[in-house]
């Protein structure tokens, strides 16, 4: 049976709870959300001893279900100021559900300056000084941590959430012993606040998962995989140009954010397209099509070389390219792989700090395109922690605030990602109602505003449709989101009637329920309002679902212009 | 004639080009320029005239920008 383990850091011990009813059908983000509104106090500080960092893995999770390995974090965020969710592939969710755990809760602050580490295994989980490992990079961890204990799941914060920057994140260990990431939010400086550097999973010994109907769990994770290798996006898009293939289309629809979010297009776009990066990786004979998880038949991922055919990075996303590439006007593959691969070691969201130096660009730090300068800051400045680093490690916001820059692309302090509302309208108001501040992934309306995925496309330059889109698509992700499956099965979910159900029926297979697909919504309608009220009580209204004012202004060379009311937000919530 | 700048994106592009000026006939539309690429009408996922979504029937002009895509879902 599924527990709840439980690790207290000011009594510096551990427990083993049963799992409460309420929370028996919930997984992934349903129930990291539902703990920490349980939990934890709205209006703590989210550094301080009354947050809490939950993690749990999807209820498909450990299963042989494909692209079922995505692991949920979830805590008040110290970035944004509301509730947290943030998931990432890598092996950790697959352990953690062998090792019957449905959460981790991590509760507390040790005195002192020590550090700690906590090893979860069949026998529980313990807590242990650490030392030797305080200050190293997030690849130094996991090599180490390989030779002290074994190729175990690792989760691990670097440098910068020791420091507690606003933009850390927490890493994970994926199947090459390189590392995916839960970017979002800070959770990284939520785990350095409660001085844990890294945690060990190790499933070795573990019973194998229980299906409760195992012939019935095969047969729909079969229609399931298939649905997903079907669907062109899934099928064949993602795995052969990866997610930067994005790069061109949303240059087409002139909504690739350029120059700190000034224009909609950028020159340069074929030097950093999924093409150019996929021509690339195979002429130094890297990978154009890795998987983040074990069991992933999308493999959107891949592995970069440079010219010498040395490793640089692995899951290098659209949104980091294009924001470095185009945002920051950098243009250069080979400077944004470096650039990746920095901000993974030293562990901040690639997005966030992405994003901040493009604003520190526009506030006179560096100039726009000095790849270079770019990687200095982040060799230089952020890893060692420099009032200069901490302040590009503060996110977006701050540094708009810190430089006097009136163009900050953030909604609750939150950066937006590579692609610009104004001209894609649908994901603007996913940004402005996401409980989760800006965030592409809470409800990704450009595959049905540009591709027309989910039955046609919804113009994205239109105000019609899009907040019913975007509630659509909010409420449905958060099925994703809790299963553990991975984000892009909302194509095949949304275009083959063979997906859904499948979901459902390796559900009820695995734990012998008898759910249809109409709880999915119910769960998706019940977090949303679980979380919105956790905010609400934060203190966040209507008032923080707003762009940015600056997207008033005409984007070039569309003139599209982000012209919804409040009012009109406003309606995303009537449901 | 007509002069409109052609854009082919992902697998499009393989065995044809990336962006070409094509001298058309005045009436040449979307569906008809796809055939020409023989491009099955239902494999493309996303044509813009002018970063618009464009349907097949629609007319070129003097100087548009048309992009093609395949079905590509997002990232």
């Amino acid at each position: 049976m599924d527990k709840i383990f439980r690790v207290d850091m000011s009594a510096l011990n551990c427990s083993v709870e049963p799992v409460p009813s309420d929370w028996a059908a919930l997984g992934g983000r349903a129930l990291t959300s539902a703990i920490v509104a349980k939990e934890v106090p709205p209006t703590c500080h989210a550094l301080g001893e009354n947050n809490k960092l939950v993690f749990a893995p999807g209820l498909l999770s450990g299963t042989t279900a494909v692209n079922s390995g995505r692991l949920s974090a979830g805590a008040k965020s110290p970035l944004t100021g509301t509730i947290k969710e943030s998931n990432a592939g890598g092996t950790a969710a697959q352990v953690l559900a062998r090792l019957g755990v449905k959460a981790l809760i991590i509760e507390g602050i040790p005195k002192g300056d020590g550090w700690y580490g906590l090893h979860l295994n069949k026998e529980g989980v313990s807590i242990v000084e650490e030392k030797e490992l305080i200050g190293k990079g997030n690849f130094a961890v996991i090599e180490a941590l390989e030779k002290r204990l074994g190729k175990t799941g690792v989760l691990t914060i670097g440098p910068a959430g020791e420091m507690k920057m606003l933009s850390a994140n927490i890493s994970v260990r994926d199947i090459d012993g390189k590392l995916r990431s839960h970017g979002r939010g800070g959770l990284g400086a939520v785990m350095g606040s409660k001085r844990i550097k890294f945690i060990a999973l190790d499933d070795a010994g573990a019973p194998a998962l229980a299906l409760a109907d195992p012939a019935k769990f095969t047969a729909a994770a079969r229609t399931f995989a298939k649905a997903i290798m079907n669907h062109p996006g899934t099928g064949q898009g993602l795995p052969t140009y990866g997610t930067a293939e994005m790069v061109n289309i949303v240059n087409a629809a002139g909504g690739l954010p350029t120059r700190n979010f000034l224009h909609g297009r950028y020159e340069h776009n074929e030097k950093i397209s999924g093409e150019t990066l996929r021509e690339t990786i195979i002429e130094r004979g890297g990978n154009p099509s890795h998987g983040c998880q074990s069991g992933c038949v999308i493999k959107c991922s891949q592995v970069f070389l440079d010219k010498k055919g040395k490793y640089v990075t692995s899951g290098m996303e659209y949104e980091t390219i294009e924001i470095l590439g185009a945002n920051a006007m950098i243009g250069d593959l080979d400077v944004i792989a470096e650039a990746d691969h920095l901000m993974d070691d030293i562990g901040v969201d690639s997005i966030e700090t992405s994003v901040a130096i493009g604003v520190a660009m526009e506030g006179g730090v560096l100039p726009f395109g000095d790849g270079q300068g770019v990687l200095r800051l982040l060799r230089e400045e952020l890893r060692a922690g420099t009032p200069l680093g901490r302040a590009i490690g503060s996110g977006a916001a701050g540094v708009g605030k810190l430089y006097g820059v009136t163009r900050v692309p953030v909604v609750k302090n939150q950066a937006i990602p590579a692609y610009d509302p104004r001209a894609i309208k649908g994901i603007g108001i996913t940004y402005a109602t996401s409980t989760m501040g800006a965030d592409h992934t809470a409800g990704y309306a450009v595959a049905t505003n540009l591709m027309g995925v989910g039955g046609g496309v919804v113009d994205p330059q239109k105000k019609d449709g899009q907040v019913e889109l975007s509630r659509h698509l909010q409420i449905a992700t958060v099925m994703l989101d809790s299963m553990g499956l991975c984000l892009f099965i909302g194509f095949p979910a949304a275009d083959d009637p063979s997906c859904v159900p499948a979901v459902v029926d390796m559900l009820n297979a695995r734990f012998g329920l008898e759910l249809t697909p109409e709880w999915f919504g119910g769960l998706g309608v019940t977090t949303l309002k679980t979380e919105r009220a956790f905010n609400v009580a934060a203190g966040f209204g209507r008032e923080h679902d707003r762009l940015p004012e600056f997207f008033r202004e005409p984007l070039s060379p569309s003139g599209a212009v982000w012209d919804f009311t409040g009012e009109e937000i406003d309606q995303f919530w009537n449901f | 004639m007509i002069e409109v700048t052609v854009h082919l994106l992902a697998t499009f592009r393989n065995d044809r080009f990336k962006t070409e000026l094509q001298q058309l006939a005045e009436g040449t539309t979307v569906g008809s320029l796809v055939s020409a690429f023989a491009i099955p009408e239902q494999e493309v996922g996303m044509a813009l005239v002018n970063g618009r979504h464009a349907p097949m029937a629609h007319p070129l002009n003097h100087g548009d920008v048309l992009h093609l895509a395949p079905w590509i879902a997002g990232g």
